[in-house]
């Protein structure tokens, strides 16, 4: 396993015959562009979506409409932001199985304080320390007693369903102004298009995880972690704080999808988003993340829970598939990608 | 990948480590330090905790032959999570786990009850017989296909039985067409309701294929095999055992079980449900099995104590009801069994716990590294 810290990106070998200068032309730049490897899989990604678009498109009318794109967003936001969080956790070799517990907790904190009449701004931030700290327990479960991320997330699942239930076993419906009017703004865009404005700040943490991941060295400690942990530590990498810090940053993006899943529902249920967890990860192994950790985009992420998004469009726009084909082309879905990988990965040393 | 450059869970942490040498151990310690001690410790304290608030619960009476009580229950809800977790107990000794079995389950009630209602003669007792070994069957093949993605293709376990967690209960929906399927057979509602011996069926087939597999691995060399293969699944293979065959051959044994206690839970509501059947008994069986101690890591595990830590989950459940806390609150009693079951079986909190103990022991605190 190659830590993803060591630059990937090989400068292609230039058949065009240079300038005298030793510039080339922009058609030989263009025709001899090879994207690095490591984007493979989200290109992969990328094209499936394209393909199903068109697909899509010509079976069946009104599905190759800018609309349909912006409508997946509307409905999806909230899986967006999960996704994330579950990238950041995958990288670096671990899971977080608490993620749908913690969305319904949020959704149910959200509806009750807002019930007791908090002022919505509170709510928010209430939300989201909740979210984060109880990510930051599990991820000092998991460093500093060495605990299995699946168990100890385990734990944090049930613990979160279980405070559900406590603070309130029935649905609470949101009806606090403030709340309805986030939840029903849209932008509309030119043509007539629109989208809600929660599924736009659901993009905002696609933009900074990537610019997080990308470009600074709480980003790059990430890869290593999940590259070679050891090797991470023994390079002198902040493996503890930066281990503990993906489990809170899920737990806060858990919050933050759990307040948009609370604007898409205007409701807080503790039998909300059963399962979702599940929802995360696949789009996170859709997105070409490698389930071992080291390697992955925030973008193919994005783009993974597009994909499950669609294969619901589809299924909506057909009418006569069963709504379980969903679950069973996901998991097809999910197992192509694994063994892709799998195969990937074998043949590289 | 990691863990496999941690040191291995099962090396005893008291030869190389110096606070160790001061305490002395008795007969007591070594009684105290047996892996199944704290959970038969935990499980009478939470009988003893039912007992406070009810004297009568332990009662016992006798109805028409059949063993009638608190007890008697417990032992029977506990069926479908032991016979999941016996499955899932080997599997986790290979250093696996198996996510599917709640699926897995969903599809043999689903299987089992379309069968039957599409049979002629749906109340005959040949009928459930060739309901149950075609839904077992299919359940087989679907450990086959886990196996086939675990041992072969080399995925790993979370991630080769996420796929079929994920589209199984698509698959079971499929069968039932997304209907709940009632049935009326006696012979098949006899495997949950019914008595035996004056004890639930449900709980003697339970133990029985406890104590098959018990006699299967511990009798013979598989159990050995199986742990190896745990421990250091190259070195196993280098050594002359077949990991391959031996993993495989795990994954379709726990498919077997989750189909068995598919059938039972069935057989209870005599319907299925494809959406809730055994939803999220994966979580309760692996906690079953962490509770009878065995580790995640693999290399070594126990059938008693996971026979324990499964009636354990069903006592617990009573428990909340018997004392009046709300049942949804099982949850938070299950975080709360699942942080300390961690805890005590994690060396660095046993450590940690032994150095914060030595210094009290002895007041130079020397032992303090």
């Amino acid at each position: 396993m190659s830590t993803a810290t060591a630059p990937a990106a090989k400068q292609a070998p230039a058949p065009g015959t240079p300038r005298p200068d030793g510039s080339r032309s922009v058609w030989h730049r263009v025709k001899d562009f090879e994207p690095p490897t490591r984007f493979l899989p989200v290109f992969v990604t990328f094209a499936l979506l394209v393909g199903m678009f068109g697909v899509g498109g010509a079976r069946y009318d009104g599905f190759a409409d800018p609309q349909t794109v912006l409508s997946l967003l509307t409905d999806n936001g909230f899986l967006v932001v999960l996704a994330v969080g579950m990238t950041f956790v995958i990288l670096t070799g671990g899971i977080d199985l608490s993620v749908g517990s913690n969305v319904a907790l949020s959704t149910v904190i959200a509806a009750k304080t807002l019930q007791m009449g908090w002022s919505p701004l509170l709510v928010v931030v209430t939300v989201l320390v909740v979210g984060t700290v109880l990510g930051t327990l599990m991820g000092l479960l998991i460093h500093y007693l060495d605990i299995q991320p699946f168990i100890a997330t385990l734990a944090g699942m049930f613990l979160a369903r279980g405070l559900c239930y406590l603070i309130s076993a029935e649905s609470i419906p949101i009806t606090d102004d403030t709340f309805s009017t986030w939840a029903f703004s849209t932008l509309v865009l030119p043509g007539g298009y629109y989208v809600s404005w929660s599924a736009v700040v659901a993009l905002v943490p696609v933009a900074v995880a990537a610019f997080v991941l990308a470009s600074t060295r709480f980003g790059r400690t990430v890869y290593a972690i999940g590259g070679n942990e050891s090797s991470a530590m023994l390079m002198g990498l902040r493996v503890a704080s930066t281990k503990v810090a993906v489990y809170a940053i899920s737990g806060f993006c858990a919050a933050f999808g759990g307040i948009l899943f609370s604007l898409y529902t205007l409701s807080g249920y503790s039998l909300n988003a059963v399962g979702m967890e599940l929802d995360a990860i696949a789009a996170v192994v859709i997105g070409g993340t490698l389930l071992t950790g080291g390697r992955g985009y925030v973008v193919g992420s994005l783009l993974g829970v597009m994909v499950l998004g669609l294969i619901q469009t589809f299924i909506s726009f057909d009418g006569t598939l069963s709504s379980w084909w969903t679950r069973i082309s996901i998991g097809v879905l999910v197992l192509v990608f694994v063994v892709v990988q799998r195969l990937l990965t074998r043949r590289q040393p | 990948m990691a863990d496999t450059l941690k040191p291995p869970t099962e090396v005893p942490q008291t030869s190389d480590d110096p606070t160790q040498l001061v305490v002395r151990r008795g007969p007591l310690a070594a009684a105290l330090s047996h892996q199944l001690v704290w959970p038969v410790v935990a499980l009478v304290v939470l009988l003893a905790v039912n007992v406070a608030a009810d004297p009568g619960f332990l009662a016992i009476r006798i109805q028409d032959g059949h063993l009638f009580g608190n007890l008697v229950d417990i032992l029977r809800n506990s069926a479908p999570v032991l016979v999941v977790a016996i499955g899932m107990t080997l599997v986790i000794a290979t250093r696996g786990i198996d996510l599917s079995v709640g699926a897995v389950a969903a599809i043999a009630g689903a299987i089992a009850c379309t069968t039957l209602v599409d049979s002629a003669s749906q109340g005959a007792a040949a009928t459930a017989i060739i309901a149950c070994t075609y839904a077992l069957a299919v359940c087989v093949l679907l450990g086959l296909w886990n196996g086939f993605l675990v041992s072969v293709v080399g995925i790993q376990p979370i991630i080769a039985t996420l796929v079929l967690m994920v589209a199984g209960r698509g698959l079971a929906m499929l069968v039932t067409d997304g209907q709940i399927t009632t049935v009326n057979n006696d012979f098949f509602s006899g495997m949950a309701s019914g008595f035996v011996l004056t004890l639930p069926i449900a709980f003697v087939l339970a133990v029985g294929v406890y104590a098959l597999t018990a006699l299967i691995t511990r009798r013979t060399a598989l159990g050995m095999l199986i742990e190896a293969v745990g421990i250091n699944p190259e070195a196993s293979r280098l050594a002359g055992v077949r990991s391959r065959t031996i993993i495989w051959t795990v994954y379709v044994f726990a498919g077997l079980c989750a189909g068995v206690a598919g059938l039972v839970i069935a057989a209870n509501t005599n319907s299925v449900n494809a959406n809730s059947l055994g939803l999220w008994i994966e979580l309760d069986a692996i906690l079953a099995v962490v509770i009878g101690g065995t580790s995640l890591a693999g290399g070594r595990f126990s059938l008693t104590g996971t026979l324990v830590g499964a009636i354990f989950i069903a006592t617990l459940a009573r428990t909340i009801a018997s004392i009046g806390i709300p049942p949804e609150a099982n949850y938070l009693f299950k975080a709360i069994v699942v942080v300390v079951v961690c805890l005590l079986q994690s060396p660095q909190a046993r450590g940690a716990l032994r150095a914060h103990l030595a210094p009290a022991r002895s007041p130079k605190g020397g032992a303090r590294a």
